[in-house]
């Protein structure tokens, strides 16, 4: 016990890589086994995050459960692990949501073992990424969560998905190139990739190098971060990826992509962007909040003009992940504020928040595709009456989505608008003008949630799917115990945001 | 004054003689199925002189017998001791030649040119020099024309007479002239007397000139050379061997001895032309080597830029130079013999000698193959073979020496040379017979074939390997012209 | 003076190669088991090698010393360093996975391996590694010509023998020449510098240590250095002399072809670092604004015309050059990070492409085809070789967590301390590598097999696992524990940093 009381964060972190391991070696034909065996693995992460939330203390300042393990000294980077308030709910919704997508994966029947080995490598490649305090090792996990997910996308997608696993791939590695290449520069310099000595080092560096002076280069690396963060989250005009990615995987993938890897991009901008470039990310923040408003508002439209259930899910993520970045900027603007705070509160709730509505209506989606095999909303239509249980459930978690208020994405949404309405009106009056524009997307966000809705559940029913063969089948128990703890926890953090909103505010005051 | 040093200076040669002598007395008494016979006894004989001037016969400081006719040092003798090796070796190959396997006049010609040799590797006089040239020469003529029922033997036979002649008789006159310029003969005296200024510079041209012609011819460098691919390919294959060796590295030991004993002023002068030569030697020999078709004239054509090769070491002027060129010609002997050898082996059973005749070698006798592999790959200059190492020392001596463009010259050469060889391989090893299943057509060696091509290979490969008391054999040549 | 370890390793295979070509051709097995075993055992003793390799003391270890030719100062000298020790290992390790692929499958419908003439085959084949393992421990500069004339000529034979019908006399011939031409340059400047350092100090002697403190001029070293190093380099691959490599590569047999990319490669490499770099710092320092250049060059150009190829094989033979343009552009940023990173790069890339060339050789012995087109659906039948590709594919794509990235990562943090602008562009190879190894597993191993291939594609043997599990280990295992090696690389690198002048 005291092991793995002092090794809490690598224990979580490498425990799921260890049972892929372990899994090698299981028979190849007992896919039930597979499952369980996943399932029951990618618990232990989860409770010991528990564990790790109950024992943290939110406000001490710094990194808490912090480990370090050399790596590769040669070049100066170490296994270096601990967490804050702010990545501490990372790791906690990936843990949570892990075995909710494995559970979500009981469906799969082909090669179960191959994919749930690459799942629990997936959820180690998350959680290394939040966990990392070294930039090489963030960078190392950052790309080794791409492999799985290629994978899944391109092995058990469906009709389009080696086109889109081959466009994830590559915009996320051409994305991340400049990330790469920063990120040398920074060990290069500073002879360590430690975070905490580089983000005490760069942001205040001024000497030229390479004989160009400093202040280009901080601008040129910054827009490399930014940009390959901006891919992962994704920001406008870097989303392209992103619809066919999540409609071509399979559902259990398409929940994890929305529900954690797209918290990537945005933990990236939290963790090193704002602390490593305070100055350029003020001096940019209009620019990111251009963008950031751009993906709130065409996203919304784009998600609008869907006819395919499953990419009007994905990119209502766009739009969602916009609001993240919306009050990134807003803080990046008017750092130390509290309008900034807020702005902040708002921004890393509406990951969380994000992760539980996305990864729930993604398995919707997924639930209903299996019963009929076709996402086109314009082959569903009033079919409430038929699955009365699923409707509800569905309209439970749009809502959640839309932002009605007593749910979480209502807090969430509240707090970045009001921190960057605070930042506009107090400093920034431009601020104010995109958040109003972003307040349009929003409204666009209700109209695309209900036509949804409305083309799935309401309407004239297809009686198509009412009779016979095709008679559509109710949500079962495996997927409502799926939905259970999503459906808890959009409820309380909707109504009742404090105990997790108390992590993230203290995080929040310290760090920014 | 005749002591044990007179006596010694000339044991190889008398035991030869001897051995000449006692062929001569038994050979008749033999059936004439048994005369192959007199192949054992002509290597064994020619062993046992090398074992016995070893013993007896090895030189101490440098000296000069007979009146000063002969030198008696450690060139002279390494080159002997060389000579008899590729004289034992040639005639074990001459056993199961046909044409002249059973002639016991084949062996006592070889060894006459045999003595021949010796002598012109010790001569310290002008005299003495054209004598035995002229002994080595005159059987060689013969036995390339020996086939006489043979047009391509005659016609070997005839042309190397005509030229060879020819060339003695430019050499001739080169000599009599230094002798008319200086009064004197001796090597060892010309050094004196021909001083620099002592002659004007158009007539030290001349003579030198004179006298390359007649080595020229020896060592078979361009432009004296177009006889050697008709003669080696019309005389017998193990003359041809014997021809392109030990003949040539003969000729190398007077060339040796003469620019760096006689002439060494005008040598040192003469240098640039020499690499000029060199250069042209291994440029065209190459280039022609690369056209041929047939065996026999490909390995005459890159025996001519062998000669080349060999060439940038008496360029270079230096000891290292001398050592780079004996340590070349001991390891060329041993892989230039090895691959006559296995052409000898491979066209007694298939009477062919072209070099697509060659194809699915490897699977008819694969020991064949590999030796042919080791001596092509030895040419081509490769390790573990002597040929690599030769290469080096000579190139070593190239650029020691400042002829770094000659050394460059060089190395394009080898790489064409590789390419060449490399192509005759690719027959042995990679192409079939068309139609025919190889296991049904095996190459047999007989006794003597193996036995010699198991000693030229390995000698080849222990050159290559462990090449310090060759070179330390070389090198002690070499001091004694410094 | 101990156990001559080195030697042993060196004539290992020499012998072996003896011993195999006196056994009668027709038994097969046992000259494979011979093969097998000596391979084994030079593994073995490499592997030892390495592992007691004394990483605190640093500098040439296990160092014997022969006279050979006193005269003119030849010794017989080996010794390891940092740098050498890890290509001694590579080079077991390619020779024992080599000969297991190697064994193949006799039935006449699978005919796997190498069905032609194994005891020749065998017997050049360890010529060659021995020749190999020669290079890496010489320290003596001619001995060191020797193992790599060695280590060059059996290429010839066993490409043009064993290769492939279609391009193997062209490709065979096409790359004896070029690396003949390249070292025997070399070599005129390995002389040059032999008689400079003679009048310079009045020492004969080829050993590498003494010619270290030859004092050779600037003027000499500037003058020398790029015949010198690109001599050898190509060898390495570098651009714009690489165009023999993906011809051979394609042409070889597939244990030749993993040993041609695996460790002859870094022959040249290694070679062009030793002399190039070690014995010339000055005319190093230089030109190594050129050797950047091309090597920048090489690296996307390579990557680039390997994502147009569908011969598999060609594929991979251009990445080569794009991955060994890597370590040369490690070489010439002639610092820490740079060399570190080329070292391990050279490790990394040997068992890469070892893995890659056999895990293609395994698919076109068995469908008789490497188009990529005409592929499809491996993974169901060989599910190994697949796994083992996509491995060597996430390697060779500089994947975090495998041996790829430990290696390239320093690379380019080196390029960046000497010029911003070449990392910055050899980045691009990285997102083009990505995408030619995606689109070629996913062709080859998960899309349809195609008609013509159903029913006679089988599995691969059990040695062929072993090989694969091994080469997949090296590269995992170095990936998550760079520790492993890099302390190791980096002794040898003090080394040359100190040669170079403190930096």
């Amino acid at each position: 016990m005291d092991f793995i009381s002092t090794h809490l964060l690598s224990t979580i972190l490498f425990f799921p890589a260890a049972a892929a391991l372990v899994m090698l070696f299981l028979p190849k034909e007992e896919a039930k086994l597979h499952k369980w065996f996943a399932l029951g693995a990618s618990l232990v992460p989860f409770v010991l995050s528990l564990v790790v939330w109950f024992n943290f203390n939110p406000s001490q300042p710094g990194y808490q459960f912090e480990e370090i393990y050399p790596w590769y000294p040669a070049i100066g980077s170490s296994l270096h692990l601990g967490v804050d308030g702010l990545s501490l709910s990372m790791v906690l919704l990936t843990t949570l949501l892990t075995p909710i997508a494995l559970l979500a994966s009981f469906s799969i029947n082909d090669r179960t073992k191959a994919y749930m080995i690459l799942f629990l490598f997936l959820e180690t490649g998350m959680l290394g990424v939040f966990m990392a305090l070294d930039l090489l090792i963030f960078f190392v996990f950052w790309e080794v969560g791409l492999v799985p997910m290629y994978f899944l996308i391109n092995q058990w997608g469906s009709a389009n998905r080696n086109y889109a696993s081959l466009k994830f791939m590559i915009y996320t590695m051409g994305g991340s190139l400049g990330l790469l290449l920063a990120v040398q520069l920074l060990g290069v310099l500073f002879k360590t990739y430690d975070l905490q000595v580089i983000t005490a080092q760069w942001s205040t560096y001024t000497a030229p190098i390479g004989g160009i002076p400093a202040s280009t280069f901080k601008t040129v690396a910054f827009w490399a971060f930014v940009i390959a963060f901006a891919v992962k989250v994704p920001l406008w005009p870097f989303h392209t990826w992103l619809p066919d990615a999540h409609t071509e995987a399979p559902t259990a993938g398409s929940m994890i992509l929305a529900g954690v890897l797209l918290k990537l991009g945005a933990y990236g901008f939290l963790r090193l962007i704002l602390p490593l470039y305070p100055a350029e990310s003020k001096y940019f923040a209009g620019a990111l909040a251009f963008l950031a408003v751009a993906a709130i508002v065409f996203g919304a439209f784009a998600s609008y003009a869907q006819t395919d259930f499953k990419r009007l899910v994905a990119y209502s993520s766009v739009n969602h992940m916009g609001f993240v970045v919306l009050g990134i900027a807003a803080a990046a603007f008017a750092a130390s504020t509290a309008d900034a705070h807020i702005a902040l509160n708002g921004a890393i709730l509406q990951m969380f928040n994000h992760g539980l509505s996305a990864a729930g209506m993604f398995f919707l989606v997924g639930v209903i595709y299996e019963r009929t095999h076709t996402r086109n909303l314009e082959e569903f239509g009033g079919l409430f009456p038929l699955v009365p249980v699923y409707g509800g459930i569905l309209i439970f978690t749009s809502m959640a989505s839309l932002g009605l208020p007593g749910l979480n994405g209502f807090i969430s949404e509240f707090l970045v608008v009001r921190g960057s309405f605070g930042v506009g009106v107090n400093s920034v009056p431009v601020m104010a003008v995109y958040t109003a524009v972003a307040m349009l997307g929003l409204l666009f966000t209700g109209a695309y949630i209900l036509k949804g809705i409305k083309k799935v559940l309401h309407g004239p029913m297809n009686e198509h799917w009412a009779h016979g063969e095709h008679k559509l089948t109710e949500i079962n128990t495996r997927e409502i115990i799926v939905m259970v703890p999503l459906m808890v926890l959009i409820l309380w953090i909707g109504l009742y945001p404090a105990w997790i909103l108390d992590v993230i505010n203290k995080a929040v005051v310290m760090l920014f | 004054m005749f002591t044990t040093i007179t006596f010694a200076s000339i044991l190889p040669e008398v035991l030869i003689l001897l051995l000449a002598i006692l062929i001569f007395i038994v050979e008749p008494f033999w059936k004439a199925e048994q005369r192959r016979n007199t192949g054992w006894l002509t290597a064994g004989g020619l062993l046992a002189a090398i074992v016995l001037s070893l013993l007896f016969g090895q030189p101490g400081e440098p000296q000069t017998t007979f009146g000063g006719m002969i030198r008696f040092d450690w060139l002279g003798f390494f080159f002997k001791l060389l000579f008899m090796f590729a004289g034992a070796a040639t005639a074990l190959l001459f056993m199961d030649n046909e044409k002249i396997g059973q002639r016991g006049e084949a062996y006592l010609l070889l060894l006459a040119s045999l003595l021949g040799m010796n002598l012109m590797a010790v001569s310290a006089d002008l005299v003495m020099l054209y004598l035995s040239i002229e002994t080595t020469s005159i059987p060689l003529y013969v036995l390339s024309g020996f086939m006489l029922k043979d047009k391509k033997s005659t016609e070997a036979g005839f042309k190397y007479l005509l030229f060879g002649a020819l060339a003695s008789a430019f050499m001739l006159y080169g000599f009599s002239l230094v002798f008319g310029f200086t009064g004197t003969t001796n090597l060892y005296q010309l050094v004196e007397m021909f001083q620099v200024g002592s002659l004007s510079v158009a007539a030290a041209f001349g003579v030198l000139a004179l006298i390359l012609v007649g080595l020229g011819f020896k060592v078979s460098i361009v432009p004296f050379h177009f006889w050697a691919p008709d003669v080696y390919e019309g005389a017998p294959t193990p003359i041809s061997g014997f021809l392109s060796t030990a003949s040539k590295a003969a000729g190398f030991a007077v060339l040796v001895r003469l620019f760096f004993i006689a002439f060494p002023q005008f040598a040192a002068s003469w240098t640039l032309t020499l690499a000029i030569l060199s250069a042209i030697t291994m440029t065209v020999g190459n280039l022609l080597t690369l056209q041929q078709t047939n065996i026999k004239r490909l390995l005459a054509y890159s025996s001519v830029a062998h000669a080349g090769y060999a060439m940038i070491g008496v360029v270079a002027f230096t000891k290292l130079g001398v050592t780079s060129v004996i340590f070349y010609l001991a390891a060329y002997i041993l892989t230039n013999l090895l691959a006559f050898g296995v052409v000898m082996a491979f066209s007694r059973v298939s009477g062919v000698d072209e070099i697509k005749d060659f194809a699915g070698m490897s699977r008819r006798n694969p020991w064949l193959a590999l030796m042919m592999l080791t001596a092509f790959l030895s040419l081509a200059g490769m390790p573990p073979f002597g040929g690599f190492v030769a290469k080096v020392f000579v190139f070593a001596a190239g650029v020691e020496a400042g002829y770094v463009w000659l050394v460059f010259v060089g190395i394009i050469n080898s790489i064409i040379g590789v390419y060449y060889y490399l192509n005759v391989m690719k027959y042995v090893y990679l192409y079939r017979m068309p139609n025919e299943d190889e296991e049904k057509h095996p190459i047999p060696l007989t006794r003597p074939y193996a036995l010699t091509l198991a000693v030229l290979a390995i000698g080849v490969i222990l050159i290559g390997t462990v090449f310090a008391p060759w070179f330390g054999w070389s090198d002690a040549a070499a001091l004694t012209l410094f | 003076m101990n156990f001559p370890v080195l030697s042993v390793i060196t004539f290992t295979p020499m012998v072996a190669a003896l011993i195999i070509l006196m056994m009668p051709s027709h038994r097969r097995n046992e000259t494979r088991a011979v093969a097998l075993a000596s391979a084994t055992f030079a593994l073995l003793l490499s592997v030892w090698v390495y592992f007691s390799y004394d990483q605190a003391t640093g500098g040439y270890q296990f160092i014997e010393k022969y006279n050979w030719l006193p005269m003119l100062g030849i010794s017989l000298h080996f010794g390891v360093d940092g740098m050498s020790a890890p290509l001694v290992l590579l080079t077991g390790v390619v020779m024992f996975t080599g000969v297991l692929i190697s064994w193949g499958d006799e039935d006449p419908h699978v005919k796997a391996g190498i069905q032609d003439r194994p005891r020749e085959f065998f017997a050049f084949l360890f010529l060659l590694a021995g020749g190999v393992f020669g290079v890496f421990v010489s320290l003596d500069l001619f001995m060191l010509f020797f193992f790599y004339e060695i280590a060059v000529f059996p290429m010839y034979l066993l490409i043009a023998i064993w290769g492939w019908v279609v391009t193997r006399e062209y490709a065979a011939m096409k790359l004896t020449l070029y690396l003949f031409v390249g070292s025997v340059v070399s070599l005129v400047g390995a002389l040059a510098m032999y008689w400079v350092q003679y009048q310079n100090t009045g020492v004969l002697s080829f050993d590498m240590l003494v010619m270290e403190k030859a004092g050779f001029s600037q003027a000499f070293q500037i003058a020398w250095f790029l015949p010198v190093f690109l001599g050898f380099a190509v060898l390495g691959g570098i651009w714009p002399f690489h165009n023999w490599s993906p011809d051979g590569h394609v042409a070889a047999p597939t244990a030749v072809s993993m040993f041609h990319a695996g460790v002859l490669m870094k022959l040249g490499a290694f070679a062009a670092l030793r002399v190039g770099i070690m014995l010339l710092p000055e005319g190093a320092k230089y030109w190594s604004w050129l050797i950047m250049t091309f090597a920048g060059i090489a690296v996307v150009y390579g990557a680039y015309i390997a994502f147009v190829q569908t011969d598999m094989k060609y594929m991979i033979g251009f990445s080569s050059v794009s991955h060994m343009g890597l370590v040369m552009l490690g070489l010439s940023t002639l610092n820490q990070n740079g060399l570190t990173g080329a070292g391990v790069q050279m490790f990394s890339h040997g068992v890469m492409t070892a893995l890659f060339f056999a895990v293609t050789g395994m698919i076109y012995d068995r469908a008789h085809t490497r188009m990529i087109p005409e592929l499809g659906g491996m993974m169901k039948i060989m599910p190994f070789a697949g796994v083992g590709f996509i491995i060597g594919g996430l390697v060779s794509m500089g994947m975090p967590g495998f041996s790829g990235f430990v290696a390239e990562f320093p690379i380019f943090m080196g390029v960046w301390q000497t010029q911003w602008l070449v990392a910055v562009i050899a980045s691009i190879s990285i997102v083009i590598t990505a995408a030619y190894i995606m689109i070629n597993i996913r062709k080859v191993f998960f899309a349809e097999l195609p008609e013509k291939l159903h029913g006679h594609v089988g599995d691969i043997t059990v040695l062929d696992k072993i090989a694969i599990v091994t080469l997949c280990l090296l590269m995992v295992g170095l990936g998550l524990f760079p520790g492993l090696m890099v302390p190791m690389v980096q002794t040898g690198v003090e080394n040359i940093l100190r040669l170079l002048g403190g930096a």
